[in-house]
């Protein structure tokens, strides 16, 4: 069922997050544009914040790429309105469309028709974790675009080529598709015993704040050092090389099978759209909200 | 100064840009992506609207409105060319296009037909999608609407629509591909430096 409130939630949340970049996004590209010096970055950044600055004032979609849309959600056991979340993301997802307005980007396969309205079979994705003793529900929206997508990769090392296989693996996908993907690049690495978890981790990575660490000091070594490493390869802007590369990396993990070690890896434009709320039950029969 | 190339472009209007050269762009600029470039290469079919001598773009817009009451571009920035390699020269020598603006740069076969064909690839920077929709004064018409808003023809009018970066020019030279073998190289160094301290063994 549709939950009118959360609803409306979830599309206001939807607009929010295709028209302004979130801060952490925001500043760290204000820093890299900082202390590029060549002329061709500055015309690029300068192009970059001029549309930022459009965007903003005339409420529209940073990028006509407004993705394909991912949810991640952190729902509490106790938070009262579970059955209707699914509906009611799919219809916010459908007002947002129509309202702001979004890309129509869901073609549905085998049939490949593009179905109009940014829905479609298992689309938008909704990711899952359950809290307990929690009554809220934490919605995060990804919105995941075609160019920086193409760049994700996933991959099952024998354990013996080791991290350095893994690290090489990431160096080798963001030289050959990270210049398609709109640099600086936000990268998420994913460490786990098979292939899907591992691409899903790199993609839950993306959703840490840039500038946090994990919390595991060789796995916030690792992010520093892949950070440096490609900082130095000097993609730059676009691609158009430059002095840096990359807005972050950020790395999660779970433990893995003796025999497999996989790596995945998902990748973030300049302009990584995501959006974060938390609501809970008012107490009454409604929903409020809690954080946004 | 500007360099503004206004459509019809003639093969001596571009045979002089080299790779790096910053442009802007007036005129007829059609959009076509993976469907249009695949039905004029592998269907023989042309869009009604002739677009010898304007510009393509890998771009799928927003657009509102509608046939009747107008269309308004919301949002226009570039897709990734790369994926429109495999039929760009098709596409090129059957439109008679002069100008193919997208991002990310193209390879090979693309820096054979414009050198072949006097035609220059540019990038437009990627993600500017307010900045780029801000350039078209008109939306001239819309066809091929059967692959959906994003795939189909677009034909814009636009006004100093840039900065189009040539990253392949009528020489056939490559800025993408001499940035990337540049990055395989620092890739090499940047990677050796890290190997040694990520061994979690025991040993």
């Amino acid at each position: 069922m549709i939950n009118e409130k959360l609803t409306e939630i979830i599309a206001s949340l939807i607009y929010r997050s295709s028209v302004e970049l979130p801060p952490d996004v925001m500043s760290a590209l204000e820093g890299l544009a900082a202390r590029e010096d060549s002329p061709l970055a500055a015309e690029l950044y300068g192009c970059i914040f001029d549309n930022l600055k459009k965007a903003k004032e005339l409420n529209r979609p940073i990028c006509q790429d407004t993705g394909a849309l991912q949810f991640f959600l952190k729902a509490g056991t106790k938070f009262p309105y579970l059955d209707d979340v699914e509906d009611s993301i799919r219809e916010g997802v459908m007002r947002a469309t129509e309202r702001i307005p979004l890309r129509p980007n869901v073609v549905e396969s085998f049939s490949e028709r593009n179905t109009g309205g940014n829905v479609g079979t298992l689309s938008p994705w909704i990711e899952w974790e359950i809290v307990k003793n929690s009554s809220d529900l934490t919605v995060e929206v990804y919105m995941a675009g075609g160019g920086c997508s193409l760049a994700g990769r996933s991959k099952v090392l024998m354990p013996l080529e080791g991290y350095a296989g893994a690290v090489k693996f990431v160096f080798d996908t963001i030289t050959e598709w990270g210049v398609n993907a709109c640099p600086p690049l936000i990268v998420g690495i994913g460490i786990g015993a098979c292939a899907p978890t591992a691409a899903m981790l790199s993609k839950k990575a993306l959703l840490r704040p840039l500038g946090s660490e994990n919390p595991n000091q060789k796995a916030a070594e690792t992010e520093k050092r892949i950070k440096d490493g490609l900082n130095s390869i000097g993609i730059g802007p676009l691609g158009m090389s430059g002095k840096e590369s990359v807005l972050g990396v950020n790395v999660e993990y779970a433990a893995h099978h003796p025999a497999t070690l996989a790596v995945g890896l998902s990748v973030g434009c300049w302009a990584t759209r995501r959006g974060k709320i938390t609501v809970g039950a008012d107490g009454k029969d409604g929903i409020e909200i809690k954080e946004c | 100064m500007k360099k503004i190339l206004t459509t019809p472009i003639s093969g001596g209007d571009i045979k002089d840009l080299r790779i790096g050269d910053i442009v802007y762009l007036t005129g007829i600029a059609a959009t076509a992506r993976d469907d249009g470039h695949r039905r004029v290469a592998e269907g023989g079919r042309l869009p009604e609207f002739p677009l010898k001598g304007s510009a393509v773009m890998h771009v799928g817009p927003i657009v509102s409105g509608s046939r009747e009451e107008g269309f308004k571009v919301v949002a226009a920035g570039p897709t990734t060319s790369r994926r429109m390699e495999r039929y760009e020269r098709e596409f090129i020598e059957k439109t008679g296009v002069k100008l193919v603006v997208g991002k990310g740069g193209m390879g090979a076969k693309t820096d054979a037909a414009c050198k072949d064909l006097g035609a220059v690839y540019c990038v437009f920077p990627g993600g500017c999608a307010v900045t780029a929709a801000a350039a078209v004064e008109e939306v001239l018409g819309v066809e091929w609407e059967d692959f959906g808003m994003p795939e189909a023809f677009w034909i814009f009018k636009v006004k100093e629509f840039g900065p189009l970066i040539v990253s392949i020019d009528t020489e056939g030279n490559n800025l993408s591909e001499r940035n990337k073998a540049e990055f395989e190289r620092k890739k090499e160094r940047a990677f050796g430096e890290i190997e040694k301290h990520v061994n979690f063994s025991h040993k």
